[in-house]
């Protein structure tokens, strides 16, 4: 219980830093999931009861975006694009690759946490695709080759 | 010796920080003085990184940069084996007509001063001499549209907002550029964000709004990063503020991020999302601009929109008018992207041939292969073939072609595209990044992946039944996701229907 009354502590200093904000919540929660890598199930009464909503509807708004995840992920998280103008140049081939050599599908974390496999739906590189967003870093114009030696890069 | 380099997201990609760092490096070791600018993106994306050196006769530029190629550029420039000459003189930019990205790729975008001499705050200053009305006369004159893709009269959406009455009224930026193909709002972000401030505060002022929100999506850390920069210059420097300008009126802004969803690149889900809600769509009426943020009348307009204001207001309506081709005046920056030879932002008058474009400007595709459809306007626009090349860059034009030109996105594919994978695409698509609130998208996505895998098992009968589904989904759906899903699915299935014919073609 000490580590969730820790989140609690620091849940609470973030909600003090959005007082009287305007449209708050989601703020709060990517700098929630800033602090903790995710947004841990214990913050959300707290949030909820700061903003004067529901718990259920707290729950309701951090499950109906993409980016906010429940559990944490992998120690390197890869995003590749799945949009249009990357299939155009062989993204779907590239993702097929990428989840052949990581034994993963989409959404998916490696059972020894080392790295989570997301797709991705528009990096705006729609010039130079396809793309990928490895660990917080924009790569252009990746092919099976270049995706092994980014993989490589992250052992 | 004084070299450019863009931060832009595109050139990052393709290694621009790597060669940032080893032009600092070989800088230091010989001893040389080096102003490196990270500016915007000249928007010839094959060419990124590409490096501008600033010379006697203007600025060099050296492209695409690899690191071998950086120590050269400490010697005879001339000799430089990625040499491209005088960037002024490139083709691909000097046929171009630069209004909104006029400054685009020539300034540091962090810096108010090379703002101010490139003509910037010129529009805003004008305009604080004018009355609201007068404003908003002049926004209407210009013949601007919405370039989100929507093409509504900007003028009017403020006419509306600016002679509602409430305690508070916003301007919103939409910057929730989620559709594949475009980045023009992106590179406008990253490459010129004093632009888009100086487009708000003038909406601020035309309307009688005190604040303003730039929804930014949480895809493009770069654009949110210079964004939040400039407007924290731009408050410091008062462009920003209780007076803006030292004018007396007040306008102030904030950047937010958006979090993942594409449905939020609607006007009623942004709003929703801003306030920290569920990003689902709402019914209109209520207009947003009677009833938006808060339930406050609010000025939703695209980040090209806004950034189009300042050079209207510093030219004149009536110079802006000027370019384009029947109701679509001023104009587009053309974002050319997938397998394309010369893809990147091209910003024309309205009214080339889609032709013109795919084949003249962006050099046919990458793999060499012959094109075998475009799809124009993102996820929600339709593919086009070969034979509808003529249709000219236009709302109307393309509207009448079945098509739309949204937020004029292009993506072209080669001969290799199955064009069932793509209708298949849009639907799953649209499933997943479905808000949930009215059947036809919701419901109605799922069944059309489900009737386009019966088409690919070579079920013929399937055909009429997404038809006929693709019908509800237009007539029926809340807003553009569900609606215009049946654009590509459609397009794809009328243009290329030997992609769909998967039985015939086993049998024979």
């Amino acid at each position: 219980m000490l580590d969730s009354v820790a989140t609690i502590a620091r849940v609470e200093d973030i909600l003090s830093r959005h007082d009287g904000m305007e449209g708050a919540l989601l703020p709060i929660l990517h700098a929630i999931q800033a602090e903790f890598g995710h947004v841990p199930q214990v913050a959300l009464p707290v949030v909820a009861k700061a903003m004067n909503i529901s718990r259920a509807e707290a729950h309701g708004v951090m499950s109906f975006y993409h980016d906010f995840r429940e559990e944490p992920a992998g120690r390197h998280v890869i995003k590749l694009c799945r949009a249009e103008a990357c299939q155009a140049m062989g993204a779907d081939r590239v993702a097929d690759h990428a989840k052949k050599v990581l034994g993963l599908d989409w959404h998916e974390t490696a059972k020894d946490g080392s790295v989570t496999l997301d797709p991705i739906f528009c990096l705006g590189l729609c010039a130079c695709g396809p793309a990928a967003l490895i660990d917080g870093k924009l790569v252009g114009r990746v092919d099976e080759a270049k995706l092994d030696s980014l993989l490589e890069g992250l052992k | 010796m004084k070299i450019y380099l863009p931060l832009d997201s595109a050139a990052v990609a393709l290694g621009a920080d790597e060669i940032a760092h080893a032009i600092e490096k070989h800088a230091h070791a010989k001893g040389v003085a080096v102003t490196l600018v990270r500016n915007g993106s000249r928007g010839m994306v094959w060419l990124e990184p590409m490096v501008e050196v600033e010379g006697p006769k203007g600025r060099l530029a050296f492209g695409p940069m690899t690191l071998a190629d950086v120590p050269a550029l400490f010697g005879d420039l001339s000799a430089h084996p990625k040499a491209l000459g005088l960037t002024e003189d490139l083709p691909w930019l000097k046929a171009q007509t630069r209004l909104t990205f006029a400054r685009v790729g020539v300034i540091d975008p962090l810096s108010l001063d090379d703002y101010k001499a490139q003509g910037g705050l010129t529009g805003l200053t004008r305009a604080l001499t004018m009355d609201k009305a007068a404003i908003v006369a002049e926004v209407t004159a210009s013949g601007l549209r919405g370039r989100g893709g929507a093409g509504f009269p900007t003028g009017i959406k403020w006419k509306t907002v600016s002679e509602a009455l409430a305690d508070r009224k916003y301007i919103v930026c939409n910057a929730d550029e989620g559709d594949s193909a475009t980045f023009a709002d992106r590179m406008l972000m990253e490459g010129d964000p004093f632009t888009l401030i100086e487009g708000m505060a003038i909406a601020g002022v035309a309307c009688g709004a005190t604040k303003g929100f730039v929804y930014i999506r949480s895809e493009y850390p770069v654009a949110v990063r210079v964004m939040q920069d400039a407007v924290a210059i731009a408050q410091a420097a008062g462009v920003l503020g209780a007076s803006v300008l030292g004018s007396g009126h007040a306008f102030d802004m904030e950047v937010r991020v958006g979090a993942g969803s594409y449905v939020c690149g609607e006007e009623t889900s942004l709003l929703n999302s801003l306030e920290g809600k569920r990003g689902v769509v709402r019914a209109k009426p209520p207009l947003p601009a009677l009833q938006g943020f808060m339930g406050k009348p609010t000025v939703v307009n695209n980040v090209i929109s806004l950034a189009s204001i300042p050079v209207i207001f510093e030219k004149g309506a009536e110079f802006y008018k000027g370019f384009g081709l029947g109701r679509s005046r001023g104009t587009i920056p053309l974002q050319i992207a997938g397998n394309v030879k010369h893809g990147g932002l091209y910003e024309i008058a309205f009214g080339l041939t889609l032709g013109e474009i795919v084949d003249t400007i962006a050099g046919g595709t990458a793999s060499g292969r012959p094109v075998k459809a475009v799809q124009v306007g993102g996820p929600l626009g339709a593919y086009f073939p070969r034979a509808l090349f003529d249709t000219p860059f236009g709302y109307e034009e393309f509207a009448g072609k079945d098509g739309l030109i949204g937020h004029a996105g292009l993506t072209v594919f080669d001969d290799s595209a199955d064009m069932l994978v793509q209708a298949r695409f849009a639907m799953e698509f649209c499933a997943i990044e479905s808000c949930g609130k009215c059947t036809p998208c919701r419901i109605g996505a799922v069944r059309g992946v489900e009737t386009v895998d019966r088409i690919a098992k070579g079920d013929t009968a399937a055909i009429p039944l997404l038809t006929d589904l693709c019908a509800t989904m237009k007539a029926g759906s809340l807003c553009a996701l569900g609606g215009f899903t049946p654009y590509p699915v459609l397009s794809a299935l009328s243009h290329f229907p030997d992609d769909f014919n998967r039985m015939k073609e086993a049998a024979e």
